[in-house]
């Protein structure tokens, strides 16, 4: 036998002449403590994540390239990884071709294993979309495609994020539900709640352990 | 839902409340009074206590002179037949209709909630463990409870600490119930100390099995009673009271902690 | 740890190991510091007392529906994993499971291992397995990596440098990184940012634990704060995940509530900074992420717990570390007393499964039954019960049937049992009883002044003049 048979075969003798539990999901109690009127769920949202550093700014659709190009050059920054495949990142490409200035833009365009050292330590920050948000819990879905993959908002220490306010749920039963998720997740899932921290030492909270050092969530209030 | 600022850190922690709130009856005629083992030897007198606290609420009190120990010290420690047996005499003494009065939180607790697991395979006896389990009230929730006293304090002005078993607060919500009696008398302000929900280090054999853990806590519990300004202590389990007063005792300190029942007797002119 | 108690079946020496810890000044502040942090966190985040118990009670029935089809969830989760194009290798013992992710390793010529935070890889000693083959094996979670700088190991499952203070690991860093010393956390924490960053891409595979793993979906969900978890599972070419196999989750909407009783009750977040969703290696058209995903599931003596139905409750765990930061031991002799991987209440009760009743004899001992434990547990386990049980076990006779657990009767003594019996006798019998009670007030100006462990930090217990037996029936007559 296997270890696989054995173990099962152990499992199975100790199950034997027992029912399995029923599933009594209790909904409502993963739901209804944590909804929000329309017009306070963005505020729930903003407070939970500036509560662990993250930032956010209310703007609009047409607006945020601004603020983009606003909080690069408050930080010095002169580089961005941003898709030019996604609409996000071709607004982001011509907005700045009428805006100029001097930021360069990088596409994540091959596989990591070609381009580790610039991603690693060269590249100061990033900018991708979002599936959504969590208002109860300040968090951000993010389902990284081959556009944006993985790294993106991970590695650099700025990751910038578009959040579009009528896709904050306001709980992640709620998220998953209306997303579907159980038909079907992709290669790799997150939510993302703040930048990267950690308390390892002394209980002391310190930003930007591994991860970005800095969340900026742009809140897109007209789509 | 709001997210409240972090309590300070010495706050204390408080039993969730139980599963589902007691109903409690109308006053009895008799009672019975089990006195524990750890009472019966080392704290008699405030075993008598609770019988003056009962009779002045004009009740009967019955007090089997068979009875012995609930089995808990076997129970904790393993031992799981030896305790059933000394359970099992005492299903026996405490048959029948009228309440069991337990003045020790942890002991009420094991009438209450163990001998349901001792005597799992016997479905004959666990009709009379429900009946006991039913019937059985620890002493101040007894008399708050069921006695619904109003007590009228005669002592000068004076700040106590209550210290409560863990098991009994966590099973017999007997920090709630301790703190209702205090709060009715008047000249009694009862303050927190630190830590106030942890352990003092007993648990029977515990105390002598990992002595020096034990001694660790019950160092840190009778510097919190110390520390928290009250000028007495009050308890309403004996195994605490043995654990912090032999501590107190050989630590040098005058501070002694005192039964529930005899503070309460004492503060309102019964003895 | 000496390496005698490194020996199968030689008890850890708990009573030694926590007597030093009690004589550190210094521990015993960091400790005391560190769970009334958590303690306070964790109230804080469960303002409303009912909705906690809801969810409590909740979780419990999400982890006892997973366990009650355990064997068809986990060749559920087989299936879907696969399915994904994710390897599932399955180990009995942590030698089985070493041996698999070896086999991996060589499969692959791999010299560089990065670790993301995982508890079930230190139950294999993974780290010291591979290095004896001439693989290094790097641990990413800050805590980890002081701890393994130190050539400790974890004092808490959660917070595993939880033991030291930032001057510690001061010194730690100037000595062994060679950097200026600095007490400054933020800075302390990117000096590990910056050495471990490198790590990351220089690896050839990584390796991390799970959270709970979907049987649903065939997916493998992981929370973290720092950003290594995702550095783990992503950068390397290989990521190999090891799990208990009672990890499993029904359905995707069950980690809903067993996810938010986690992070509320683990640090006092509403969530982590990240959760990690891990479906399938990387796709075709996919550019980072690894190529081959490995999932080891690990018995090592789960399913001995799995066999009784009450220590089954051991397995509905989701290492929240709760129990610890909660328990008045715990706090006082911190995690490295215990021996163990597993400190703490917790560890308590799943380690004797793990390593045997012989090994882990004074361990369900080592507890006052204050029940703190078990009113913290998020998922319901009634921890101080569990510890009563392996009591029993422990004191059984090794040949009494029937054999629930490894090590039955580690704690029998024949003395013990008589004295046990001798109780019984008293306390079942009015006339003896009264005799001992008569002894016990009558002689009590015998009573020694030194009675073993009790007056180390006790006076000598007096007993009174009269029993309430004798002033009852004065009072109330013979009944």
């Amino acid at each position: 036998m296997s270890a696989k048979e054995r173990i099962l075969a152990k499992l199975r003798g100790s199950l034997e002449g027992t029912t399995a539990v029923a599933d009594d999901y209790d909904e409502a109690l993963v739901t209804v403590p944590w909804r929000y009127a329309p017009d306070k769920r963005l505020d729930r949202l903003r407070e939970v994540l500036e509560a662990v550093h993250g930032e956010t700014r209310l703007t609009t659709s047409a607006d945020w390239p601004a603020l983009v190009l606003a909080a690069l050059a408050e930080r010095g920054i002169g580089e961005l990884l941003v898709s030019p495949a996604t609409a996000h990142g071709q607004q982001f490409a011509g907005y700045l071709a009428l805006n100029g200035g001097s930021l360069r833009l990088k596409a994540y365009d091959r596989p990591v294993e070609e381009w580790k050292d610039e991603l690693f330590f060269h590249t100061p920050a990033s900018l991708t979309g979002t599936l959504g948000g969590i208002a109860a819990t300040g968090s951000l879905i993010v389902w990284p495609t081959p556009q944006e993959p993985r790294l993106m908002s991970l590695v650099p220490p700025l990751h910038i994020a578009l959040l579009k306010a009528s896709e904050v749920f306001d709980n992640l039963f709620e998220a998953m539900h209306a997303q579907g998720w159980a038909g079907g997740l992709p290669t790799n899932a997150l939510l993302v709640s703040g930048p990267s921290k950690t308390a390892d030492i002394q209980q002391t909270l310190a930003y930007g352990a591994h991860g970005p050092k800095e969340l900026l969530v742009l809140i897109l209030q007209d789509a | 839902m709001s997210h409240q600022p972090a309590a300070a850190p010495n706050a204390t922690r408080v039993a969730p409340p139980l599963q589902a709130p007691r109903s409690y009856p109308a006053k009895p005629s008799d009672v019975f009074l089990f006195g524990t083992c750890v009472l019966d030897l080392f704290f008699p007198d405030a075993g008598m206590d609770a019988i003056r606290l009962l009779e002045r609420e004009g009740i009967k009190v019955h007090f089997p002179q068979a009875q012995s120990c609930c089995g808990q010290p076997a129970y904790t420690s393993g031992y799981t037949d030896e305790a059933r047996e000394v359970a099992r005499a005492q299903l026996a003494l405490f048959a029948g209709e009228w309440p069991v009065v337990v003045p020790s939180g942890s002991c009420a607790g094991m009438f209450r909630h163990h001998y349901f697991e001792l005597f799992k395979d016997e479905p004959e006896t666990l009709r009379q463990v429900e009946s006991l389990a039913e019937r059985t009230f620890e002493l101040a929730e007894f008399l708050l409870e069921v006695c619904r006293v109003k007590l009228a304090d005669t002592g000068a002005p004076v700040k106590v600490a209550l210290h409560t078993s863990c098991s009994a607060r966590r099973e017999m919500n007997t920090h709630v119930h301790g703190r209702a009696l205090l709060a009715q008398l008047q000249g009694v302000e009862r303050l927190d100390h630190d830590h106030e929900s942890e352990c003092c280090g007993f648990g029977g054999a515990f105390s002598v099995r990992m002595p020096d853990i034990s001694g660790a806590m019950v160092k840190d519990k009778t510097a919190a009673l110390k520390g928290s300004g009250a000028a007495e202590v009050v308890s309403a389990d004996c195994g605490c009271l043995l654990n912090i007063n032999g501590a107190f005792e050989k630590q040098g300190e005058s501070l002694r902690g005192e039964h529930l029942a005899s503070f309460l007797l004492r503060r309102t002119g019964g003895k | 740890m000496s390496n005698l108690a490194d020996l199968p079946g030689v008890p850890i020496e708990f009573k030694r190991n926590a007597r030093e810890a009690l004589d550190d000044g210094q521990l015993r502040r960091n400790f005391r510091g560190a769970m009334d942090f958590l303690m306070a966190k964790r109230t804080a985040q469960f303002p409303d007392a009912d909705e906690l118990e809801r969810l409590r009670a909740f979780g419990n029935r999400v982890r006892a529906r997973a366990l009650s089809k355990l064997p068809d969830l986990l060749e559920r989760l087989e299936a879907n994993l696969t399915r994904n194009g994710v390897k599932v290798h399955w180990a009995e013992t942590v030698e089985e499971a070493n041996a698999i992710v070896h086999s991996i390793v060589q499969a692959h010529e791999a010299k560089n291992l990065i670790k993301g935070k995982s508890m079930v890889s230190e139950e294999m000693e993974m780290n010291h397995f591979l290095g004896e083959r001439g693989v290094d094996c790097l641990e990413s979670d800050m805590g980890e990596f002081i701890v393994q700088l130190r050539e400790e190991k974890p004092s808490h499952i959660i917070m595993p440098a939880i033991h030291l203070n930032a001057g510690q690991v001061a010194s730690l860093f100037h000595d062994k990184l060679e950097v200026d010393y600095t007490e400054d956390v933020d800075r302390l924490i990117q000096i590990g940012r910056e050495t471990l960053r490198r790590k990351f891409f220089e690896a050839d595979i990584g390796v991390s634990g799970v959270n709970f793993a979907i049987a649903e979906t065939g997916t493998l969900l992981l929370v973290e704060n720092e950003g290594n978890g995702r550095m783990s599972t992503t950068v390397p070419p290989v990521h190999i995940a090891v799990t208990g196999i009672e990890k499993v989750v029904e359905n995707l909407r069950d980690v809903v509530p067993l996810l938010s009783l986690l992070t509320r009750s683990a640090t006092g977040q509403p969530i982590t900074t990240y959760v990690n969703m891990i479906s399938s290696p990387r796709k075709a058209d996919e550019l980072d992420g690894p190529r081959e995903v490995h999932l080891v599931l690990l018995d090592n003596g789960r399913s001995q717990a799995f066999a009784d139905g009450a220590l089954r409750q051991t397995l509905n765990c989701i290492r929240c570390g709760a129990c610890m930061n909660h328990c008045p031991v715990y706090t006082r002799i911190g995690g490295h007393a215990y021996g163990t991987v597993y400190p703490g209440p917790i560890g308590k009760i799943v380690t004797p499964h793990m390593l045997g009743l012989e090994k882990t004899r004074d361990l369900p001992t080592a507890s006052s039954m204050c029940g703190a434990c078990g009113e913290v547990c998020p998922v319901k386990i009634p921890i101080p019960a569990l510890l009563r049980r392996l009591r029993e076990e422990a004191v059984r006779a090794p040949d009494e049937g029937p054999h629930h657990m490894r090590g039955q009767g580690a704690k029998y003594s024949a003395k013990e049992r008589m004295i046990w019996k001798a109780w019984k006798a008293v306390n079942t019998s009015p006339g003896l009883y009264r005799v001992a009670r008569f002894a016990g007030t009558r002689l009590r100006g015998l009573m020694p002044s030194n009675i073993g462990p009790w007056t180390e930090h006790h006076a000598p217990p007096k007993p009174a003049a009269r029993s309430l037996h004798e002033l009852a029936r004065d009072h109330l007559g013979d009944e």
